[in-house]
């Protein structure tokens, strides 16, 4: 065959599927006003931003915004912070879904595994504003966690305005609501587990245990390793949506992360070009935490994303 | 998948010769049993509130409740007289519907010329996309944008526009496009037809479970969401209900928006939390049967 020089190609290519490249337009328009266009975030993390001169019209300032959040009282507060909520969430929250799909497994039942999955899906599908409420309604005094509690520890008040509780409540609040919702990839990586390993694992007499350990376990690994590389990707962008709602000024010492940080200083005070550095330093953590996961876990299981 | 009962069904079917049970097995449904109760137990507890008495609530304070006191309609009844719950709850539905309609328009393009074959720009086009997975701006710059350069602020647009496209949601429809049958492309081509009906009459009917899922995907997360609404929508009447459960929920605000009455100053609350979740709740046993299937395979490969 005679290879087409790229004018060639490409003109064969558009009579065939100028269709396509049509129907992508919507796409392409969507992607670089919504997605492309916001990156100039870069660019205003160094300016000091003023809206009526525009990017191009402001003063670019460098590092400043950068050397000023760093060097603030609340800086160290607010990473620590942010880091000790996402590592508790990851801690606790991250291996439930996979040991209740793990024990979903070793259910006899059929009519009970579907019963327990329909049910563990159920929070899934609360909102945030309404799980929040459920949750100071709960530990409140008047709640039926909290009036327990103070009993038993002869405390007042509302157990949210304590902060030795703030990170508890938050992550068990999550556990309840994405637990079940989350097994569901490893529901799924558990049936393409190939049913002849377990029927030879039976004829080599293995026990529950050991097919768990020798058949189960290793099918969901790949799938517990990418979700846990892309989990890694957001360790510092704990949302700000539940954080919001459940902060009160009593927890500011603890509840503060730089999501709710970022939206207070971004969007209230209005300080644009240091809101963005703040922004831009935590997707810059992010990357650079989902490439050496990515890497570390390249290296040692084979399993990657990229 | 021969099984077309969902293939969620065969996890619990397989390798159990349905034995005896040992001492594990009686441990696990016990186990299980008390995860029920315990995930349960919050939500019951909001529905016995909801339908009781404000006043025998009050009384009652931090008790277990097991059923609901004076059952009674009351707190419903209040909520659904008032204008601003009502308005927002229309609202809510107005910004989830549309929502919904514009990602699934766009979630369908996309993953139909990502499926094709032989397309030139089609590397260049994955690249794009995958870009936006790590970064696609801030807060801010997405506030500015939205606010300053699109003048957004105060219309739904705001709330439906950006973040219509999933790319997650847009990789499961791709993997389902993909495993259409070739053949059956090639068929329709042969008699004529070009990729705007191809997609509509071959793809689209054929990947329904995964599409019908979709929506679930797309709905629940924008009937859920308060926060954009919060920083983009300046009156009142446009409010969503999520904002107004946030006035009722979070912020106390039950006297100002006139729901002091004392018969259900206590039950509102409750009520207000059944309402907003009760209509996105709903749709779940609506789109299960296509659940297990359409979500399964995309995520096996996917």
């Amino acid at each position: 065959m005679k290879k087409d020089n790229l004018v060639t190609v490409l003109k064969k290519d558009f009579k065939r599927n100028w269709m396509l490249y049509l129907m992508f337009v919507p796409i392409l328009v969507y992607l670089i006003i919504f997605c492309y266009w916001p990156m100039n975030g870069i660019l205003i993390a160094f300016q000091d931003y003023r809206p009526r001169r525009g990017i191009w019209g402001s003063d670019w300032v460098g590092f400043k915004h950068f050397k000023a959040f760093f060097t603030t009282y609340s800086c160290r507060q607010i990473i620590g912070n942010t880091l000790k909520l996402s590592l508790a969430c990851l801690f606790f929250g991250f291996p439930a879904p996979v040991v209740l799909s793990l024990f979903l497994n070793e259910l006899k039942s059929r009519r009970l595994g579907r019963m327990v999955q329909n049910i563990t899906y159920l929070p899934h599908f609360i909102s945030t504003v309404v799980v929040c409420g459920m949750v100071l309604n709960f530990v409140g005094s008047e709640g039926f966690i909290g009036s327990f509690y103070n009993q038993l520890t002869g405390s007042k008040g509302s157990m949210i305005t304590r902060k030795e509780l703030y990170i508890p409540i938050y992550v068990l609040s999550n556990i309840w609501e994405e637990m079940g919702w989350g097994t569901i990839v490893y529901l799924a990586a558990l049936l393409s587990i190939d049913t002849t390993l377990y029927e030879a694992a039976s004829i080599d007499v293995a026990g529950r245990w050991a097919k768990m350990f020798n058949v189960t376990i290793p099918g969901i690994l790949p799938t517990f390793i990418i979700t846990f590389i892309l989990r890694m990707g957001r360790i510092l962008s704990v949302g700000s949506d539940k954080a919001l709602l459940l902060q009160t000024d009593a927890t500011l010492e603890v509840s503060d992360i730089i999501s709710t940080y970022v939206y207070r200083r971004g969007i209230h005070d209005q300080s644009w070009g240091y809101s963005s550095a703040v922004g831009l330093f935590t997707i810059v953590i992010n990357i650079t935490l989902i490439t050496i996961t990515n890497r570390l876990s390249k290296k040692v299981s084979g399993n990657s994303l990229w | 998948m021969s099984n077309n009962k969902g293939s969620g069904r065969s996890l619990f079917k397989r390798r159990r010769k349905l034995g005896a049970y040992d001492w594990f097995d009686y441990l696990n449904t016990a186990m299980m049993l008390l995860l029920c109760v315990v995930m349960l137990y919050p939500m019951w507890h909001v529905v016995c509130a909801s339908f009781s008495d404000g006043v025998e609530l009050m009384k009652h304070g931090g008790n277990i409740l097991l059923a609901p006191l004076n059952f009674t309609f009351d707190a419903y009844k209040a909520a659904f007289k008032h204008s601003l719950i009502v308005g927002s709850f229309l609202n809510s539905v107005s910004i989830t519907v549309g929502s919904v309609a514009v990602s699934m328009v766009m979630t369908i393009l996309c993953a139909y010329v990502l499926s094709r074959q032989r397309v030139f720009f089609k590397k260049f086009f994955n690249l794009m996309i995958v870009i936006t997975m790590f970064y696609s701006g801030t807060l801010i710059s997405r506030y500015m944008l939205i606010t300053q350069t699109l003048g957004l602020s105060d219309t739904f647009w705001a709330l439906i526009l950006p973040g219509c496209l999933s790319v997650y949601n847009m990789i499961i429809v791709r993997t389902a496009f993909e495993g259409v049958p070739d053949s059956l492309n090639e068929a329709a081509y042969i008699d004529g037809a070009n990729h705007w009906q191809v997609m509509w009459k071959v793809t689209v009917p054929l990947c329904k479970s995964t599409l019908a899922v979709m929506v679930l995907y797309y709905a629940v997360p924008v009937w859920n969401s308060w926060f954009s609404a919060s920083i983009y929508l300046k009156s009142r009447e446009k409010l969503p209900l999520q904002l107004v459960l946030r006035e009722i929920l979070i912020q106390n605000n039950i006297e100002q928006l006139g729901l002091d009455a004392i018969n259900i100053a206590a039950s509102i609350e409750y009520a207000a939390m059944i309402i907003g979740t009760l209509p996105i709740l709903l749709l779940y046993p609506a789109l299960q049967k296509h659940f297990t299937k359409g979500v399964m395979i995309g995520a096996v490969k996917g």
